[in-house]
């Protein structure tokens, strides 16, 4: 049983190296579409806007990344990072200092992604339905504790990650801490046995199991994880947009699985990498980014990003899709059952 | 051999990451190229200037109040640009957020913007933005909703007193001066509802058998709304009015009078766009309502732009904007403009308006 | 074990059938269970504030769910299978805005040719998916979350600033949710026969059972000689087809359409069907229970604003309600697993 799981797991790494070759190709491709349409493209200037504009989302897709390998899904990300904003915004407007701000905040990401992960691992329930449940919930939650209030009276010490870049670069604070990140959980994921245990709990989470792994343990920290980046994302979209306002970051939830799905992580599990994601995320951010500059009609933006997902599930499949083609017109099975 | 593979996979985005932080890095020097103010201290009273690249960016592209406001065929915004020989350009996102609009803003500040017409989604979360924008010598123009401090001009559609005031007017007429009225809003956090209801509360008090009995927030989402204005009907069965100040809201309460018991019994009044209120109006479940001519607000706020921008005008008070054929306004207190009056919509001048549609 | 799969409803007693017959009670348990919870909360409420259930709150309650139980009813087909449909928000307002916008160029075209044109557009909407799910064998997510964006773009591309506005539409149109019967809208009848038509499809009829298999067991359901593909071609292209009719009864209901009809409408669906009894990984549940499930979710909106409890809560509690549902049912599920493995244990083979 060990030995499929191996072979499982170096076909899916095999599979993956040519999925990332894709997409940097891809990138080099947007990249260069992007510059020849604007010469304002490769400016440091736009990189930093660019930045700016998707370093939470990018922030997300991360441990969003580590779930789905590992065989779930988070559908309250977005909803996380709007009720911590919300608790920033409460908590600033009543007085308390920043910094046990900041303890509450993460506080209370961690307490949202355990309530995901013990309802996913204890109790058993399917993740796609209990976190449709808690976006619900946590938005809930932000509305009840801001209302119709916006808080904006941010000392601008913090709300200047908006607009200056990290001292002597252009690159903007939200960046800096995805690259970071994004490093923390690249080792996680590709050099740890935890991170091998993450792929085998995707890919046959029996066998994961017999093999000692202790699948509801990684997968609460997994979540627990989600929701504290979230949190920090939440604060860094406060500050940036110097506004706490109950729906901040609707909608996200959607964007933030895309990205991870064009990165070639397989939403059934146990296939992916890190350096795919990060990828898309540059493909995603620089895409929209170009297709701003060259006064493309925004209204369609969506058809681009839904043809680039139905290209990341079509590719790999499409040997395999002409392969069966014959037999699925005929509706037979693969293997011929005796007539009843 | 798996882990050489893997090693492997690095390469490749390091070497991007690189050439990105290589580029990043290189300080070169600064903003965009063309931030194209050719302007060399001309003097106040010259021709405007030709040419100006001029953005205008909505709360939203898509969304049917704007293209009224914007566009060329309804005389908007963008049909002002044209006429003073600018190159006018729409643009913004298709949620109405501000994590959606600002990229638009920065695109625009990036390809050389000389102005920006905005309509905020939000007052403060674009300041820094827009902050940044003025630094560079851009000139900001807010209409329809402000940015209050982080912009040169504001281009106000009506006072917020005026419409306050008009609507609990226009409601108290309709039910004869009593009774227990109700608010359909838009987001609970929505700057301008909450404007103007401010002003509704306090024009209410020179009706003493009218009561304000409860606001509830339809969320500019039809559904949200249709049955916000239901449990407002249910809860409240002595209802006779409802004012809604915004125009998703203000027609699924129509919708919900007209088919209902409570047509002709519940008064309705707010903001809203004639030709999409024409019904209502026409078969009487609304008797007025208002609005102020978008196509005008678009216009006025491209010849104040124009205008900034050329230096005709600094945006002080007591200045004289000549705008084209809407003739002349005077600057007012706080770098604002005011459009005029609400305009009230009845059966007898609904029809006047039908070229407000497509 | 192949027979017992293929058979009609209420075959002999082969040795499958005892496990089926108890599968059979939990179905209506949890059938019963949702209608019982919704009577409960109902009664409750109009407790508290009387005016929840007069006549004209019905209606409204009423007219407001139709849109919710149609779409609930699709999706559930879906469902069962163990997919998922992300795109019906996206259908019903591209379906509602391209349809009722005939009204305005042609004035005198029959209701009917309308209903048509929105069934149609919602047709080609799910056969695109249903082509992309079967033939490609591609998680259904990732293709309906793709569809998702691809026709809300292509919505907002048509429509552009433009809306449909209400006074373009026939009073013959406007008038179809009001027209009623005793104070029942007619369209809340036409659905429930619609929706009884669905749940017996599902439940009697060969194709429809074939669904809870593959959702069950797609392996087995295709070993077995079930031709998944095409069910699940039919179950999508059936959901599309409802999208589309649903968008233009959202026309008439709503009568200003524009860019943003029906956006989140899918996961309020889906949220619906989850409460309603449908396991989200297929095999179990039912299109009765799931339009219940719409309806409680409608009535809580309902009740909340009737009992002038503050908005503010609404979210919360849907959020948690669901939550609730999913644990009972995982519960019941359990319960129901070792009673078969007990049932099994007796009988041999």
């Amino acid at each position: 049983m060990e030995r499929d799981l191996t072979a499982r797991l170096s076909a899916a790494a095999r599979a993956s190296l040519r999925w990332e070759a894709g997409l940097g190709l891809l990138v080099i491709a947007i990249i260069i579409f992007g510059a020849v349409t604007s010469p304002q493209f490769l400016t440091s200037v736009n990189f930093f806007n660019t930045g700016v504009s998707s370093g939470e989302i990018a922030i997300m897709a991360l441990p969003m990344t580590l779930i789905i390998i590992s065989g779930e899904i988070d559908l309250s990300v977005a909803s996380i990072l709007g009720m911590s904003s919300a608790l920033l915004g409460y908590l600033w407007a009543r007085h308390w200092p920043m910094l046990a701000i900041f303890v509450m905040v993460a506080l209370l990401g961690i307490v949202a992604g355990l309530i995901n992960g013990l309802l996913v691992t204890r109790v058993g329930l399917p993740s796609l339905a209990v976190t449709i449940g808690t976006l619900a919930l946590y938005r809930g939650v932000a509305l009840i504790l801001l209302g119709p209030n916006t808080i904006s009276n941010f000392p601008a010490g913090y709300t200047n990650i908006g607009i200056n870049p990290l001292p002597g670069t252009q690159i903007p604070y939200n960046v800096a801490i995805f690259v970071v990140l994004a490093v923390i959980f690249g080792i996680v994921l590709h050099f740890t046995a935890t991170g091998r245990s993450i792929y085998a709990m995707g890919a046959s989470p029996e066998a994961a199991l017999f093999a000692g792994i202790r699948v509801k343990r990684v997968k609460t920290m997994l979540y627990v994880i989600s929701g504290l980046v979230c949190a920090l994302a939440g604060v860094l979209w406060t500050f940036r947009l110097a506004t706490a306002v109950q729906n901040n970051g609707l909608g996200l939830e959607l964007d933030v699985v895309a990205i991870v799905l064009l990165g070639g992580v397989s939403i059934f599990g146990g296939k992916g990498t890190l350096a795919g994601v990060v990828l898309a995320v540059i493909a995603f951010a620089a895409l929209q980014n170009a297709l701003l500059l060259t006064n493309f009609n925004q209204e369609a933006t969506g058809i681009v990003i839904g043809a680039l997902l139905l290209v990341s599930v079509f590719a790999p499949n499409a040997a395999a899709l002409l392969h069966g083609l014959p037999r699925w017109a005929r509706g037979r099975p693969r293997r011929a059952a005796p007539s009843p | 051999m798996r882990r050489t593979v893997r090693r492997a996979l690095w390469a490749p985005v390091v070497l991007l990451s690189a050439s990105a932080l290589v580029a990043a890095c290189s300080s070169s020097g600064g903003s965009s190229s063309a931030s194209g103010s050719s302007s060399s201290g001309s003097s106040s009273s010259g021709a405007l200037k030709k040419g100006l690249k001029v953005y205008v960016i909505p709360k939203n592209l898509g969304n049917p109040y704007f293209t009224l406001a914007d566009s060329v065929k309804t005389g908007g915004a963008l049909a002002a640009l044209g006429t003073l020989g600018e190159t006018g350009t729409e643009t913004s996102g298709t949620a109405a957020t501000p994590a959606s609009q600002i990229p638009a803003i920065q695109a625009a500040i990036t390809k050389g913007a000389n102005a920006l017409i905005v309509s905020a989604t939000d007052p403060s979360a674009l300041c820094p933005t827009l902050k940044s924008a003025m630094a560079k010598g851009i000139t900001v123009v807010t209409y329809d909703s402000d940015a209050p401090s982080c912009r040169d001009i504001f281009i106000n559609q009506a006072s917020s007193q005026a419409i306050g005031e008009s609507e609990v007017d226009l409601l108290a007429k309709e039910i004869h001066d009593s009774g227990e009225i109700g608010i359909v809003s838009a987001a609970a956090s929505a700057t301008n509802q909450n404007t103007w209801i401010g002003y509704m509360k306090q024009e209410l008090k020179k009706y003493p058998k009218m009561k304000l009995v409860s606001t509830v927030y339809g969320n500019d989402d039809p559904t949200t709304a249709t049955q916000v204005t239901q449990g407002l009907l249910q809860h409240y069965p002595n209802l006779k009015g409802i004012i809604s100040p915004t125009t998703v809201g203000i027609l699924a309460a129509a919708q919900v009078l007209d088919t209902s018991k409570y047509k002709g019994k519940v008064a309705l009044t707010g903001l809203g766009t004639p030709v999409a209120m024409k019904k209502y109006v026409e078969d009487g479940t609304v008797q007025s309502f208002e609005l102020w001519n978008p196509a005008n607000l678009g216009y006025l706020a491209a010849y104040a732009a124009v205008n900034f921008a050329s230096k005709k005008i600094t945006g002080a008070s007591g200045q004289t904007l000549s705008a084209g054929k809407l003739g002349s306004f005077t600057i007012g207190a706080d770098h604002t403009i005011l459009l005029g009056p609400p305009l009230v919509f009845t059966k007898s001048n609904i029809n006047n308006y039908n070229s407000w549609g497509f | 074990m192949t027979s017992t799969v293929t058979e009609r409803a209420g075959s002999a007693a082969t040795p499958g059938s005892g496990s089926r017959r108890l599968t059979e009670r939990v179905f209506r348990i949890r059938e019963s269970g949702i209608i019982a919870v919704f009577l409960v909360f109902v009664g409750v409420t109009t407790a508290i504030h009387p005016e929840f259930l007069n006549q004209q709150n019905l209606q409204f309650l009423l007219v407001n769910t139709v849109v919710y139980a149609l779409l609930a009813l699709g999706e559930t087909m879906v469902v069962i299978s163990r997919n998922v449909d992300l795109s019906i928000g996206s259908v019903l307002g591209l379906s509602a805005y391209v349809s009722a916008g005939l009204f305005k160029p042609h004035p005198g075209i029959p209701i009917p040719v309308v209903f048509l044109v929105g069934l149609g557009i919602g047709l080609a909407c799910g056969m695109a998916n249903g082509l992309m799910v079967a033939l490609g064998r591609v998680p259904s997510l990732v293709v309906t979350l793709a569809t998702l964006y691809i026709i809300r773009g292509i919505d907002i591309l048509i429509v552009g600033g433009n809306e449909v506005t209400a006074q373009t539409l026939p009073n013959s149109f406007a008038n179809i949710p009001r027209a009623n019967v005793l104070g029942v809208p007619y369209l809340a009848i036409a659905v429930a026969v619609v929706i009884g038509a669905g749940a017996y499809y599902l439940r009697s009829f060969r194709s429809g059972r074939e669904l809870y298999a593959i959702g069950s067991n797609p392996e087995a359901a295709r070993l077995a000689g079930i031709p998944t593909g095409r069910r699940i071609f039919t179950a999508f292209t059936v959901s599309g087809a409802i999208a589309g009719v649903a968008g233009v009864l959202w026309a008439a209901q709503y009568q200003t359409v524009d860019s943003t009809a029906g956006t989140g409408y899918e996961l309020t669906v889906i949220s619906a069907v989850v409460v309603g009894g449908v396991a989200i990984f297929g095999g179990s549940g039912s299109a009765v229970g799931a339009a219940v499930g719409a309806l409680l979710l409608s009535s809580i909106t309902s009740a909340l604003n009737v009992l002038g409890i503050s908005q503010l809560w609404l979210e919360a509690i849907s959020g948690f309600l669901l939550l609730l549902a999913i644990t009972l049912d995982r519960i019941i599920s359990l319960r129901l697993q070792a009673a078969l493995r007990r049932r099994s244990a007796g009988v041999g083979t």
